[in-house]
C-alpha cells in the first residue's frame, strides 16, 4: 500500500464507518465535519494545537530504548513511545485537546464525554477547565467502582461525573448515555468520543489528533537507529492509541503493525473483549465494525482487567486494515498482561497500564524470535499509576 | 393498496389522525404480546408499532430501554417478534403492525431473509433508528421489494436535502420526532412542530406521524390537529412495566388508549 487516502467522502473505511445514528444528529455530525475540514486547513488552528501540545501536555515525548529489558529478552530492540509522559498521563489527551479547541472555535459551552478507565474523562475535564468550558462525563457505574481515583481527579478538575446504570454499566453504556445527552442538547453541546470509533468525522478526527504519536515515532526511530522499525505493537480496545501510532507507518510496507485486544480470562472462555480477533462485523454506536455479539445481534457483555478496553467495539478504520491485512490483531489475556505489567516495573522503573500492559506483552512474547538488530516500538500508551489499587487487590493487598 | 394506505385513506374521510401506540415485544411478559395487540385494536388504536428488543438503544429514554432490557432477559428473539405479528394476523388482517428497532439485529438475521419473513408473517412497515437514509440503499430495496414500507424519521434539525432523501426513499409515512431528545423526554413547544409538520406533509406527498413527548390525551388531541398520526410509546409501555400480571396489563391498555382515541379527531375538512 502507497497511497492510502481512506475514509473516503462519506466517511467508509470499506465496508466500515459511516454513519448509523438518530436522525436527530445527522445535521450536528454534518456541521462538525465541516468545523473540522475548515480547522484543518487553517495554519491558525493549527499551529495553536501544536502550541498546546508543546506547553500544555509537554510533546515532544521521548521514543525510550528499554535496553534492559531487550537484552533480558535477548532479541529485538525494544522502544517505548512515552505517551504515559504526557501530561494526565496517557495519550488521550492529543485528542481532547484537538476537540476542545475545535468546539471552542465552533462556539459550544458545554462539552460531554463517555469514559471507561477514566482517563479520557480526566483529559477531557483537564482541557474543559482549561478552556473555561462546563464539562459532564458519563461513566458506567461499575468502572466508577474500579477507577475511583480517576473519579476523584475529574470533581477536582471541576467536572461532573454521571453514572451510568444501564445495561452492563460499563463503557458501551456511557457511550450510549453521551449519545442521549448530545442527541438532547445538540444545540449548545460538543461531544467529546474519546476513541476512534463513533460516526463518521469522529473516527478520523480523532485519528488525526492522535497521529502525533506516529509522526513521532518514526521520525524518532529513524534518528536514534537510521531505520525504520520492524514492528509496531499498541494495545487495542476502541483503537485510538494503535490507530496514532500506526497511520503515519501504513504506507511503510516493511514495518509490521500489530494491535493487542483484550484476552480476558482467554479467548475460550467468552469473557474477554476482542471483537477483532473473535467477534463479526455488526453495527454500534454510529459505526459499522467487528463487534462481540450473540447469534441474534445483541451487543455481549465484555472482560477484561483493564476498564479502558473493556468495550465490545473497535475502531472501524482497524476493522479495514485487519480486513486487507496491512494490520494484524492477536488477544493477550489479563495473566499475561498483568505479567508484563511486574516485568517492567522491575526492570525498567516504569509502571506502564493495565492496557498499555497488553501490548508489552506481545511486545515481549515477539522479541526473542527476532534478531537484536531488529525494533519494536511499543506504544506505552499510559502509566499505571491509576491501576495500582487493582493489582494491589489481586494480590490481596488493601491499599 | 397497502394496509397502510388503506388505514390513512379511511381516517382522512372520518376527519381523524391514526392513533398508533407503542409497546416492546415481550413487555411486560411473553405471553402477553398478542392478547395486548388486539386488546389496544379494540380500545382505538388505528396501528401498532411492537418494538424489537435491543441491547443498546441509544435513541430511548429510560422506559423504553428497560422495557428492552426486561424483554431481552425474559429470552425475547427477533423470531418471536415476527411470530407474535403472524399470531395476530390469524384473527386481525387490516390493523397495520409496524416495527421499530436498531439496525443490528436485523443484520444478525440477514436483511433478505428478516424482509422475507416479516412480509409473511404480516409486517407492513419498519422503522430502523439507526438506520440513516444515506446508509440504507440496499435495505430499502429489500424491504420494499417484500412490500413492507421503510419508514424514516426527520427531526426538528433535518434540512431541507435530507428530506427530499427521505421522500425518495421512504414510503408509508415519514416519522417525525417532535423533539431534540430521546423518547420519554417532554415538549413543551407543539406549535413550532405542528407548523413545521404542516410544511413537511406538502413537502413530502406522504402522510406524517408525530412521536416523542405524546403523553396524555389532552396532547393526543393537539397532535391529531396537525399530524396524520399520533404515536404513543413511553407513557404506555411505562404504564405496562407497573403491572402485576396479564390481565391487569390488558385492563390498563383499554383504559389509557380508549382516553386518547376518543381525541383524534382534527377540523381538517379537505387536506
Amino acid at each position: 500500500m502507497d497511497n492510502y487516502t481512506l475514509p473516503d467522502a462519506s466517511g467508509h473505511y470499506g465496508p466500515y464507518g459511516g454513519r448509523f445514528v438518530a436522525e436527530t444528529l445527522i445535521p450536528a455530525l454534518d456541521e462538525l465535519n465541516q468545523a473540522y475540514q475548515e480547522a484543518q486547513a487553517d495554519p491558525e488552528f493549527r499551529a495553536e494545537l501544536h502550541s498546546e501540545l508543546r506547553q500544555f501536555v509537554g510533546r515532544p515525548n521521548p521514543l525510550y530504548h528499554a535496553e534492559r529489558i531487550s537484552r533480558m529478552l535477548g532479541g529485538a530492540q525494544i522502544y517505548l513511545k512515552r505517551e504515559d509522559l504526557n501530561h494526565t498521563g496517557a495519550h488521550k489527551i492529543n485528542n481532547a485537546v484537538g476537540q476542545a479547541l475545535l468546539a471552542r472555535r465552533m462556539g459550544k459551552k458545554r462539552i460531554i464525554a463517555e469514559t471507561g478507565a477514566g482517563q479520557h474523562g480526566v483529559a477531557t475535564a483537564t482541557v474543559a477547565t482549561r478552556y473555561g468550558m462546563e464539562c459532564l462525563v458519563y461513566m458506567g457505574e461499575e468502572d466508577i467502582q474500579r477507577q475511583s481515583s480517576n473519579v476523584f481527579r475529574m470533581r477536582l478538575l471541576g467536572a461532573q461525573v454521571a453514572a451510568v446504570t444501564s445495561g452492563t454499566r460499563t463503557l458501551k453504556d456511557a457511550l450510549n448515555e453521551a449519545l442521549r445527552d448530545w442527541v438532547t442538547h445538540v444545540d449548545n453541546t460538543f461531544y467529546v468520543i474519546g476513541t476512534v470509533a463513533g460516526p463518521h468525522p469522529y473516527p478520523a478526527m480523532v485519528r488525526d489528533f492522535h497521529r502525533v504519536i506516529g509522526d513521532e515515532a518514526r521520525a524518532q526511530c529513524l534518528e536514534l537507529t537510521g531505520r525504520l522499525p520492524d514492528v509496531c505493537v499498541a494495545c487495542v480496545g476502541g483503537g485510538s492509541n494503535a490507530i496514532g501510532l500506526f497511520y503515519p507507518f501504513i504506507n511503510d510496507q516493511s514495518v509490521r503493525l500489530i494491535g493487542v485486544e483484550a484476552g480476558g480470562l482467554g479467548l475460550s472462555t467468552g469473557q474477554h473483549a476482542a471483537p477483532l480477533t473473535s467477534g463479526k462485523p455488526g453495527v454500534l454506536h454510529g459505526n459499522r465494525t467487528y463487534l462481540m455479539e450473540d447469534e441474534d445481534g445483541q451487543i455481549l457483555p465484555t472482560h477484561s482487567i483493564s476498564a479502558g478496553l473493556d468495550y465490545p467495539g473497535v475502531g472501524p478504520e482497524h476493522a479495514y486494515l485487519k480486513d486487507i491485512g496491512r494490520a494484524e490483531y492477536v488477544a493477550a489475556t489479563d495473566q499475561e498482561a498483568l505479567q508484563a505489567f511486574h516485568q517492567l516495573c522491575r526492570t525498567e522503573g516504569i509502571i506502564p497500564a493495565l492496557e498499555t500492559s497488553h501490548a508489552l506483552a506481545h511486545a515481549f512474547a515477539l522479541a526473542p524470535s527476532m534478531r537484536s538488530d531488529q525494533s519494536i516500538i511499543v506504544n506505552l500508551s499510559g502509566r499505571g499509576d491509576k491501576d495500582i489499587h487493582t493489582v494491589a487487590a489481586l494480590e490481596g493487598i488493601h491499599l | 393498496m397497502s394496509r397502510l394506505a388503506t388505514m390513512f385513506a379511511d381516517l382522512q374521510q372520518e376527519n381523524r389522525a391514526a392513533l398508533i401506540p407503542f409497546i416492546t415485544a415481550g413487555d411486560p411478559s411473553l405471553t402477553v404480546t398478542v392478547d395486548l395487540m388486539h386488546t389496544l385494536v379494540a380500545s382505538g388504536a388505528n396501528a401498532i408499532e411492537l418494538g424489537m428488543p435491543f441491547s443498546d438503544p441509544m435513541a430511548d429514554g429510560p422506559s423504553i430501554q428497560r422495557a428492552s432490557e426486561r424483554a431481552l432477559a425474559r429470552g425475547v428473539k427477533l423470531r418471536m417478534v415476527l411470530e407474535w405479528v403472524r399470531e395476530f394476523r390469524c384473527s386481525n388482517s387490516h390493523t397495520p403492525v409496524i416495527l421499530m428497532g436498531y439496525l443490528n439485529p436485523l443484520e444478525a438475521m440477514g436483511m433478505a431473509t428478516f424482509a422475507e419473513l416479516a412480509a409473511e408473517a404480516g409486517v407492513d412497515a419498519v422503522i430502523i433508528v439507526d438506520l440513516t437514509p444515506e446508509e440504507a440503499h440496499d435495505e430499502t430495496a429489500l424491504l420494499k421489494a417484500r412490500g413492507i414500507d421503510p419508514i424514516f424519521l426527520l427531526a426538528p434539525t433535518s434540512g431541507a436535502e435530507r428530506v427530499r432523501t427521505v421522500r425518495e426513499l421512504g414510503s408509508g409515512f415519514v416519522y417525525y420526532v417532535s423533539l431534540r431528545g430521546i423518547t420519554g423526554a417532554a415538549q413543551s413547544n407543539w406549535e413550532e412542530v405542528l407548523k413545521r409538520v404542516r410544511g413537511l406533509r406538502q413537502e413530502l406527498a406522504m402522510p406524517v406521524a408525530i412521536g416523542f413527548g405524546i403523553r396524555d390525551a389532552e396532547t393526543v388531541a393537539r397532535v391529531a390537529q396537525g399530524a396524520d398520526a399520533v404515536v404513543v410509546g413511553s407513557a404506555l409501555v411505562e404504564k405496562l412495566a407497573d403491572c402485576q400480571d396479564d390481565q391487569a396489563a390488558l385492563r390498563v391498555a383499554h383504559s389509557f388508549l380508549q382516553d386518547l382515541a376518543a381525541v383524534t379527531s382534527n377540523n381538517r375538512s379537505a387536506s
